[in-house]
């Protein structure tokens, strides 16, 4: 198993949004994450990621094998597309950016500053990202967003590919990519409101009330 | 961790990286100083040493909120953090760069501005050895500051009222060592005394300012 997830809950700030997920994902597998808007998507992928701790649950997976996109684009608009590669090359202790130049059709923009790119080519630069990091499994929300029919197509390539090579990915979107191995999860039953438990003002609350 | 510092400076250095705003702050503020206390010689000559400790501190307080704030909006703060780099690492990489870019260049215009005040001639190496010792702990407590306010829209207001006091004490010793010199005094005991902030602040703040950049990345 690449990932195992177990009983996890997740909370978004003082509110916990997910309670109880559970799923595993073997290595050359993709995961497809439903859900209405709201539902937690994003703060599952952010727990994955280990950017918020889990409240609950626990999280296996071998360290440093996550790569995390998130909705924003996180590239730097003075410095050029083969300068934004190059930095996270520099990161991620990798030296290659050839090949996520040429899964993403990126050549022809390479001397662009990222700032004077369309939101699409943005996007596309920012998925190139993953495969310059190197790192196994692929935590992505809503990757697609700005991307036109084509390079939606070319992306699930480039996912196909790097599952094919024995990675996994975690994909939350609202449409179909087409890939070959995936599974889908609907993650609305796992939905929870209410205060986390490690809310630090809870105890007072619950002292108060008695 | 090489290439975050390179990518720093580059950033800094290109079109709307800031990396001159310090020090056009640091040249006005000098070059206005005159005007409100008199230009009569011997007074800012006297207490000159003291006024570019204090416009380089505000030189510096002025581009703190630049040093996280930037990579929280484009989302790449998220991605640093997900990467081998330790949040550790990240910190004081962050306060190099900006020492690099702010601290660095008002250490070396402070004898030019000096020379404007019209200072004394024993005045020039004392006040930049001070410089040199104390402006880097102004890079680490403003590193730590901005951790603290990451992702605070407008956050500049709360970010001065959390680090100026903890400017106070590189403030004293280094204006201290500064203007002792100036008078041909022995420095000793405040230039060390600079020297001990600096490297305690360097030696402990990356560590909290990491703790704080966990807590505001959730």
């Amino acid at each position: 198993m690449a990932l195992t997830v177990t009983d996890l809950a997740c909370a978004r700030g003082p509110a916990q949004v997910l309670a109880n997920v559970s799923f595993s994902l073997d290595a050359g597998e993709a995961l497809i994450l439903r859900g209405p808007n709201g539902a937690g998507k994003t703060t599952l992928l952010r727990t994955l990621a280990g950017l918020t701790p889990p409240i609950a649950g626990t999280l296996e997976h071998a360290e440093g094998a996550i790569a995390y996109a998130a909705h924003s684009d996180g590239l730097k608009s003075q410095l050029s597309v083969t300068e934004n590669l190059t930095f996270w090359c520099a990161v991620f202790g990798t030296s290659d950016i050839a090949p996520a130049i040429a899964a993403f059709d990126l050549a022809p923009l390479a001397n662009r500053r990222a700032g004077d790119l369309s939101a699409g080519q943005r996007r596309r630069l920012s998925l190139a990202r993953l495969l310059v990091t190197g790192r196994a499994i692929w935590c992505l929300d809503e990757p697609t967003v700005s991307l036109d029919a084509d390079n939606t197509a070319r992306f699930a390539r480039a996912v196909e590919a790097h599952l094919a090579q024995g990675g996994s990915a975690v994909i939350a979107t609202h449409i179909d990519l087409g890939l070959p191995n995936a599974r889908t999860l609907d993650i609305t039953p796992f939905m929870a409101k209410g205060l986390a438990r490690d809310d630090p003002f809870g105890d007072t609350f619950d002292g108060a009330s008695q | 961790m090489i290439g975050l510092l390179r990518r720093d400076l580059a950033l800094a250095i290109r079109a709307g990286g800031g990396f001159g705003l310090s020090l056009a702050f640091f040249l006005i503020f000098t070059a206005l100083v005159p005007f409100g206390i008199g230009p009569e010689t011997g007074r800012i000559a006297e207490i000159g040493a003291g006024l570019l400790w204090l416009g380089a501190l505000l030189a510096c307080l002025l581009s703190l909120d630049r040093i996280f704030q930037l990579d929280w909006e484009d989302g790449s703060l998220d991605l640093l953090a997900t990467s081998p780099l330790p949040l550790e690492a990240l910190a004081v990489v962050k306060a190099l760069a900006h020492w690099l870019t702010t601290g660095l260049p008002l250490v070396v215009a402070a004898p030019a501005l000096g020379l404007l005040l019209n200072l004394p001639a024993t005045a020039y190496l004392p006040l930049v050895i001070s410089l040199l010792a104390g402006t880097p702990a102004l890079s680490v407590i403003g590193t730590f500051g901005a951790a603290l306010t990451v992702g605070i829209k407008r956050g500049g207001l709360l970010l001065s009222l959390l680090v100026l006091p903890l400017y106070v004490p590189t403030l004293i010793f280094g204006a201290t060592a500064a203007s002792r010199g100036a008078q041909g005094l022995d420095t000793t005991t405040p230039l060390v005394m600079t020297l001990a902030i600096t490297l305690g602040c360097a030696a402990l703040l990356p560590f909290a300012a990491a703790a704080a950049l966990r807590i505001n990345l959730r």
